[in-house]
């Protein structure tokens, strides 16, 4: 692969970092193979609450993958020139967010090794399948593209010209694995948080606010690692994306529960009273629920402000908020509150286990380091030519 | 028992020889499309009738649970998270949320009364499974493959009846006692009830038909005008779990 052998040298720093993440992974892996041997059982999961911490990282990832589509379109369908440097950084952050969704599906498989049955057996009629389909060529699309690029801008030429239609391709792409990932949920007959069609555009959403805030957060810390510099104007123009985003996605929840809360309907109601105040003696997740609506409110309040917002000290923390915020939104109350009450109307409280949590904690390592790996390519081709 | 062995022999047997003869027609005749045989005459349609007055399930009665448990080897958990249940008891409240008001509570709040699969004329479930795991037979039996099974538990969340158990550890060590006519399962599986298809395939009833002895669960062809569950549903009024959703539920509750 194209400058692998650049991630092969690194300072003290670099490696103690990269020995910290294998270790996670290693825990979780011991994890997973207990996991493996004892079952699913070994999860806080139930009968009641069959999709949990898995699951809603996963749903939660989709959205950080999609979201590279917003340095993409700008940069290639508008030449929005600012935004040249971090368009890279932009696709391998996709590139390790699938990698992480694939992981999450697998581990959250009862019988992983009947994996290939999906390809034996193919069911256009589940979402599922479509929703493989679409996340194996996301990554698929962004490693040509992001191998292609960097390799052309290596040699210090310009891509070859085969390549754009392919990154057009990939722009409606990202839309769609967000919105078949929404089907996943939204077409269920009998679960009433997610039985809405303002499901696919509130991901979406969410995912363009979450992932660029991300992305804001990585450049910032890249640039103080390396002799890199993605440029005033691209970072303030990404925290303007994300200040629209986020106040959209706001707007869309709060849609949600006027319809909810005016229409009176009982079991669309109840999914919501677990939510943010409990049901039936059980409230585990009020607590997360309202500080995931205080960091959206505080978060807002920064980024509206364009004196905050062009602080960059204070956008660092108002993007932390963000994606504080849509993370315990998406990778806990969607999917968990989709499962209580159930259909039968019993509230089961999902507490995550700590071997849940520690391969979780492991796939996110996976995660992080193919992300390390991949920006420490970029960045080294980008010195290289300096 | 509404129908007795005789009698459910011969309905099964009839249909049976029905669809045989039927696809033996279709054919000779150039796949049914010849003149006098554009009417297909569809296969048996099972349901089953569970009539709540008769119904002991309450009292306390749970034979028909026992009786399924044992024909298929449904294991025991202790603990509520990781249950396997194919037909049990659930309050009139929970089973039908939207039927009772609040004047209705002393006939029906202390009601409990037996939920299973309702092997759904529009099945959800089928309709998700990404590997073709769980699918419906012509006469409606929602059936499910245990070795083809992926364990990604989406038609659990399809199923708005909550009817799919999921093994989320190894059952084999939680059955009581083995019945080696039926497969046991391994962990990371779904599974549900089968209307007892490996019965039926030998003409018997049910396992929770047959073990009732209240005679309050009814099991029979909707396609034959002339069977008890017809006759039942022309008389008495019946209600299904959630038929708004558009399932299409075949367990008729009498009430």
């Amino acid at each position: 692969m194209v400058a692998l052998e650049k991630a092969l040298v690194g300072n003290r720093r670099y490696w103690t970092w990269i020995g910290a993440l294998l270790v996670v992974i290693a825990l979780g892996v011991l994890s997973y193979l207990r996991q493996l041997q004892f079952g699913l059982g070994i999860t806080g999961l139930s009968r009641d609450v069959t999709w949990g911490l898995y699951i809603a990282q996963f749903t939660f990832l989709v959205g950080v993958a999609a979201s590279a589509v917003v340095v993409v379109l700008p940069y290639y369908l508008h030449n929005y020139r600012a935004f040249g440097k971090i368009t890279i950084l932009g696709e391998f952050l996709a590139i390790s967010a699938v990698t992480m969704c694939l992981l999450f599906i697998f581990v959250d498989m009862g019988q992983p090794g009947r994996v290939l049955n999906v390809l034996l057996y193919p069911t256009p009629d589940s979402i599922m399948f479509w929703d493989m389909v679409v996340l194996s060529g996301y990554l698929l699309l962004n490693a040509v593209i992001g191998g292609i690029t960097l390799g052309a801008e290596r040699k210090d030429v310009p891509p070859p010209r085969w390549i754009l239609p392919v990154i057009i391709l990939s722009i409606p792409w990202a839309v769609s694995i967000h919105t078949v990932t929404a089907f996943l949920y939204s077409g269920l007959p009998g679960r009433h948080l997610w039985l809405t069609a303002l499901l696919a555009p509130r991901f979406l959403a969410s995912a363009f606010a979450s992932g660029p805030a991300l992305l804001i957060l990585l450049t910032m810390v890249v640039r103080r690692l390396a002799r890199f510099d993605p440029g005033q104007e691209a970072i303030q123009k990404l925290s303007l994306i994300v200040t629209y985003t986020m106040i959209i996605n706001v707007f869309f929840v709060l849609m949600e529960v006027f319809t909810v809360f005016y229409s009176q309907i009982p079991e669309p109601m109840s999914h919501f009273q677990f939510l943010f105040v409990g049901l039936d003696g059980h409230a585990p997740l009020v607590p997360w629920m309202w500080a995931s609506m205080a960091l959206a409110v505080i978060s807002l309040v920064l980024l509206i402000t364009p004196r905050y917002r062009a602080n960059e000290r204070l956008l660092a923390v108002a993007c932390v908020m963000v994606f504080a915020s849509l993370w315990i939104d998406k990778g806990m109350g969607l999917i968990v509150g989709g499962f209580v009450p159930s259909p039968l109307g019993h509230v089961t409280p999902y507490v995550p286990t700590l071997p849940e949590v520690s391969i979780t904690l492991a796939i996110w390592a996976v995660g992080v380091l193919m992300l390390t790996v991949l920006y420490k390519m970029a960045l080294a081709v980008r010195e290289e030519l300096a | 028992m509404s129908m007795d062995r005789r009698r459910f022999l011969e309905v099964a047997g009839l249909s049976a020889l029905a669809v045989a003869g039927k696809r033996g027609f279709d054919a000779l005749t150039d796949g049914g499309r010849a003149e006098g045989a554009t009417e297909r005459r569809p296969a048996a349609r099972w349901a089953m009738v569970i009539d709540l007055r008769k119904c002991v399930n309450d009292r306390g009665c749970t034979d028909c649970i026992a009786a399924c448990d044992r024909a298929h080897n449904v294991p025991h958990f202790d603990e509520r998270a990781h249950e396997v249940k194919w037909i049990w008891r659930e309050p009139f409240e929970k089973a039908f949320a939207d039927h009772g008001s609040p004047y209705t509570e002393d006939a029906f709040k202390s009601k409990s009364l037996p939920v299973l699969c309702n092997h759904c004329d529009n099945p959800p479930c089928v309709r998700v499974c990404p590997v073709k795991a769980t699918w419906k037979r012509d006469d409606g039996i929602v059936m499910m493959d245990y070795h083809r099974c992926i364990g990604c538990r989406y038609c659990m969340a399809a199923c708005p009846y909550g009817a799919r158990s999921f093994n989320w550890l190894d059952p084999r060590p939680r059955v009581k006692e083995l019945n080696p006519d039926f497969p046991t399962r391994t962990k990371g599986v779904v599974e549900m009830c089968n209307f007892c298809e490996e019965r039926l395939a030998k003409g018997r009833a049910p396992a929770c038909v047959e073990a009732c002895g209240e005679q309050a669960l009814v099991f029979g062809n909707l396609h034959d005008p002339g069977s008890e569950v017809r006759r039942l549903l022309r008389t008495r009024h019946a209600i299904r779990r959630k038929p708004e959703l558009g399932t299409g539920p075949n367990v008729y509750y009498l009430v």
